[in-house]
């Protein structure tokens, strides 16, 4: 598909294996051949912090962090002995490069260095792969639980820890429980290096959360006050929590699709396309071209009804209480599009591996070309009404603000990151699924404080509707779906004809298509930032390791980096400019 | 007989005020979501009776038959006394009000400090209510309103001077016959804008609304009320509201009086009622349209802009008399 590109890759790998063998000695990298040929390299734990701070200054950014199980994995020729695999996934914004560090963990002994030091975000997935996996970090400030509940026995993503409640003893409440349950959601200043007092007076301890009108879902974050001044801040997340990682490993490869909506769920099929590239991927399965500019469609409608969500709920935030229910009424409008064309609203599971679902209906065309011609006009209102509103550029300007830098060392990605002044859109930088054939222009912004994070949204919507429009004049003919044997069965009149078509078409609709072996992750520029689903087959109808990059969790973890110092109405309009939903931070 | 009419109708008055006063109020949390729905493209309610009015029936049962809770860990007797203490203090403030030329309870010559103190007083309402709740953002949203109403308390009163001196009576009623051929909206502008302002502030609605500001406090300092209680929060702040449209009407629209250039063909007590209507949908605008400033923000409208103009408004007033007066 980028035939240059693929070489300059090779290129840039080549001299950083050849620095790295320098530096190291050539016999202490493996390396391994993903399906979507991305650097992965194996290093020994011990040199493993070496290694990584090495490579921090070619690739600033910890993209992602994440474990395997391996005990129960079939195909891995060539790779190294492991129970369990630690994987550093590095992307370097300057040189549009990404690669992959894995270490080899044995049961017994699965202990690694924290790499904090080198990246501070690697704290939270640190602190997710012991919780999920039991891998201690040593040096690790707070290895505590993330995402289940602290009084959770087990970790959840072994392949041995049971999947469903059925398989486990029943549940019981009892006030026993209650209290045990009670004692441990306290929290504790001082297992977070608070302290209680200063020389003049107490602090309050205020919990923000989980239920709280403006944490946008189940977010809960302690406030350390000195009157409305918030000294420190702990987030802690997990509430949302459903185990999408580890129910993804109990599904078909297509079945596991209408999981992926409900990850970002106001993104819609745009969580879908995430996953179905990485299938795609790892099956080598080319996409019809009036699939791909559907799918493009669709995603873009989702991006702007996200933002439209952003964009009222950012504005109540602030106690502007009319503008959302504007925004509101356009996205229902925006729904009763999706609708006709998916039949579903916010979570259509629309998406197929190689194509899409049905073709457009008839009269999608006029139907969506009203819809784009009259948003200009209303989002020109809404910024009279708001955004050039002075008491909320009060509030907003200059509040919450980052830089580029600690934008890159907080792995922050996505609208947040162009706040910056950085244009790193993925669309542009890797156009995936066609997004090469579109005109856009990326939206940016210098200042990186709230109101810059919101303006750019508000721009992304404009260019979004840019790019649907496109898509309406340039609709191609032809097959919505790619005719291949792992995406489409055979004609069910055929299947009548001849036996070898009939158990085709059997087994592709009862068990689902068979992926080749192999690991692959694409990253799409979702509605919040860079999200990618990590795709592990061992040559099964399922996946064997599923992990969901998504943008807003490191997003939320560096609140406390930018509210420390403000007040508490400043940490809401903060918490409101991030954009966050918590399905796609918990999973 | 005349006599004992006389004598009778401030009582009668008063329990007119009273009943009145309270189902305006409960009839005010319909209107104001009607209109609220109408500017932000929605319907708001509309299923029970005509134009959706039977809600405020359905809203009060509701409200009457809730489970009467007092959180364990609160102070309960000043928990209980908070929220009365806002309806009494409103209810006192229209004890002044003049409706119509001889349709007041009582006109005293102290008529306009009488309304600053009452409505001074319902600050202890809320700040008794966030404290006893026992519960941090009630403190905080006590503490915010303290603070808030403290200080927009000052130049509230002050921002009336201007009229006491032009009318040279603290009387109610003086202050209306002053305003025969001029409003004092159009020789007070400056005064008529601070009030409004500090008005809003005092009735604590949006975009003055830190004490409760729901996105970051929850519900601020009524946060753990519930049932009657809660209900009770409501209508003093709903009374306070239509107590702030009459004195702004009173002070700055000419009460009872028609405008001169109309004349008065209209009888007084409904000259003044349509102004008080329309300056409450003004609030509701106001709520429906602006953002909430920052705590810190709103103290400092308040000392380095509000107060400022107060003065100045003073010192003019003051000097254009003189100067008046000299000539």
């Amino acid at each position: 598909m980028h035939t240059a590109k693929t070489m300059a890759n090779h290129r840039v790998e080549g001299e950083l294996y050849r620095d790295l063998s320098r530096e190291f000695g050539q016999e202490l990298f493996i390396a391994q051949h993903c399906a979507d040929n991305k650097l992965t390299l194996w290093v020994d734990r011990k040199h493993l912090i070496q290694v990584l701070q090495f490579l921090k200054p070619l690739f600033p950014m910890l993209y992602d962090l994440f474990a395997i199980d391996e005990r129960t994995r079939v195909n891995r020729t060539g790779q190294p002995d492991s129970d369990f695999t630690v994987v550093y996934h590095l992307l370097s914004l300057d040189s549009n490069e990404d690669m992959r560090i894995k270490v080899a963990l044995m049961e017994s002994d699965a202990d690694l260095p924290t790499a904090i030091g080198v990246w501070p975000n690697a704290n939270w997935y640190e602190r997710e792969v012991w919780d999920m996996f039991g891998v201690t970090f040593a040096g690790h400030p707070n290895l505590y639980r993330i995402l289940l509940p602290p009084t959770w026995e087990g970790h959840a993503l072994r392949k041995d820890h049971p999947a469903r409640a059925t398989e486990m003893a029943p549940f019981e409440m009892g006030p026993e429980r209650v209290a045990r349950e009670q004692e441990a959601l306290k929290f504790r200043p001082e297992d977070w290096g608070m302290q209680q007092s200063n020389d003049d007076n107490e602090y309050m301890f205020l919990n923000l959360g989980p239920n709280h009108p403006s944490v946008h879902g189940v977010f809960r974050i302690a406030l350390q006050l000195d009157g409305e001044v918030i000294v420190d801040s702990v987030p802690d997340i997990g509430y949302h929590h459903r185990g999408a990682e580890k129910m993804a490993e109990r599904q078909t490869w297509h079945t596991y699709i209408p999981y992926t909506d409900r990850i970002d769920y106001l993104g819609g099929v745009m969580n879908n396309l995430a996953y179905i590239q990485s299938v795609e991927m790892l099956a080598g399965i080319k996409v019809p071209d009036r699939a791909k500019v559907i799918r493009i469609m669709l995603a873009e409608l989702f991006r702007i009804s996200s933002h439209l969500v952003f964009y009222g709920t950012f504005v109540q935030d602030i106690g502007q209480m009319s503008p959302v229910f504007y925004m509101f009424a356009d996205r229902e409008r925006l729904f009763g599009i999706i609708e006709s064309i998916t039949g579903g609203r916010m979570h259509p599971a629309w998406f197929r591996i190689g194509g899409v679902a049905q073709d457009l209906p008839n009269g999608w065309e006029p139907m969506i070309r009203a819809f784009i011609d009259s948003m200009p006009a209303r989002l020109d209102h809404y910024d009279k009404m708001s955004m050039q509103n002075k008491m909320l550029k009060d509030r907003t300007v200059g509040i919450g603000t980052y830089s580029q830098q600690e934008a890159i060392d907080w792995g922050v990605t996505g609208p947040g990151l162009r706040a910056t002044g950085s244009d790193w859109d993925i669309r542009k930088k890797r156009p995936y699924g066609g997004y090469d054939q579109f005109e856009f222009e990326v939206p940016t912004a210098a200042n990186g404080d709230c109101y810059d994070r919101a303006a750019l949204r508000i721009e992304e919507i404009r260019q979004s509707l840019k790019i649907i429009r496109q898509c309406i004049d340039n609709m191609p003919e032809g097959p919505y779906k790619s005719d291949h044997s792992a995406t489409t069965p055979p004609p069910k009149e055929r299947t009548m004809e001849d036996i070898e078509t009939l158990i085709h078409h059997f087994l592709n609709v009862s068990w689902g298509p068979v992926i080749p072996e192999g690991e692959a992750s694409v990253m799409i520029e979702a509605t919040k930032g860079l999200n990618s689903y990590h795709l592990i087959s061992d040559g099964g109808t399922g996946s064997y390791r599923t992990r969901i990059r998504t943008p807003s969790f490191p997003h939320l973890q560096q609140i406390p980096l930018i509210s420390n110092g403000l007040m508490i109405p400043d940490l809401i309009a903060i918490i409101a400019s991030i954009d966050f939903v918590m399905a796609d931070v918990d999973r | 007989m005349s006599e004992l009419m006389s004598e009778l109708m401030p009582v009668l008055l008063a329990l007119t005020i009273l009943v009145g006063g309270v189902g305006l109020a409960a009839v005010m949390t319909w209107w104001e979501r009607r209109l609220l729905g109408f500017w932000q493209d929605r319907l708001g309610p509309n299923r029970l009776g005509p134009f959706g009015i039977g809600q405020v029936a359905a809203d009060m049962i509701k409200l009457l038959f809730k489970d009467d809770w007092v959180p364990p860990f609160a102070d309960k007797v000043v928990f209980i006394f908070a929220p009365t203490a806002i309806v009494v203090a409103m209810m006192m403030g229209f004890a002044v009000v003049p409706f119509a030329p001889n349709t007041y309870i009582i006109d005293v010559n102290i008529g306009l400090l009488f309304f600053l103190g009452m409505t001074s007083l319902a600050v202890y309402s809320v700040l008794l209510g966030g404290l006893a709740s026992n519960n941090k953002y009630a403190l905080l949203g006590g503490l915010r309103s303290a603070a808030q109403m403290v200080s927009y308390e000052v130049f509230m009163g002050l921002s009336l001077m201007g009229i006491v001196m032009m009318t040279g009576s603290f009387s109610l009623v003086d202050i209306v016959q002053a305003q025969t051929n001029v409003w004092f909206c159009f020789s007070q502008v400056l005064g008529l804008l601070v009030f409004v302002v500090a008005g809003i502030a005092e009735s604590h609605r949006l975009p003055f609304d830190l004490p409760e500001a729901e996105h970051e406090l929850t519900a601020g300092f009524h946060t753990e009320y519930g049932g009657m209680k809660f209900a009770m929060f409501m209508l003093g702040e709903y009374l306070g509201l239509i107590l702030i449209a009459c004195m702004i009407t009173t002070l700055f629209f000419g009460g009872w009086l028609g405008p001169a250039f109309i004349g008065h063909w209209l009888p007084p007590f409904v000259w003044f009622s349509l102004k008080v209507f329309l300056v409450i949908c003004f609030f509701v605008l106001l709520r429906a349209a602006i953002p909430r400033p920052r705590y810190d923000q709103l103290m400092s409208l308040g000392w380095k802009v509000m107060l400022p103009i107060t003065l100045v408004n003073l010192l003019v007033t003051g000097a254009i008399l003189l100067w008046m007066e000299g000539a």
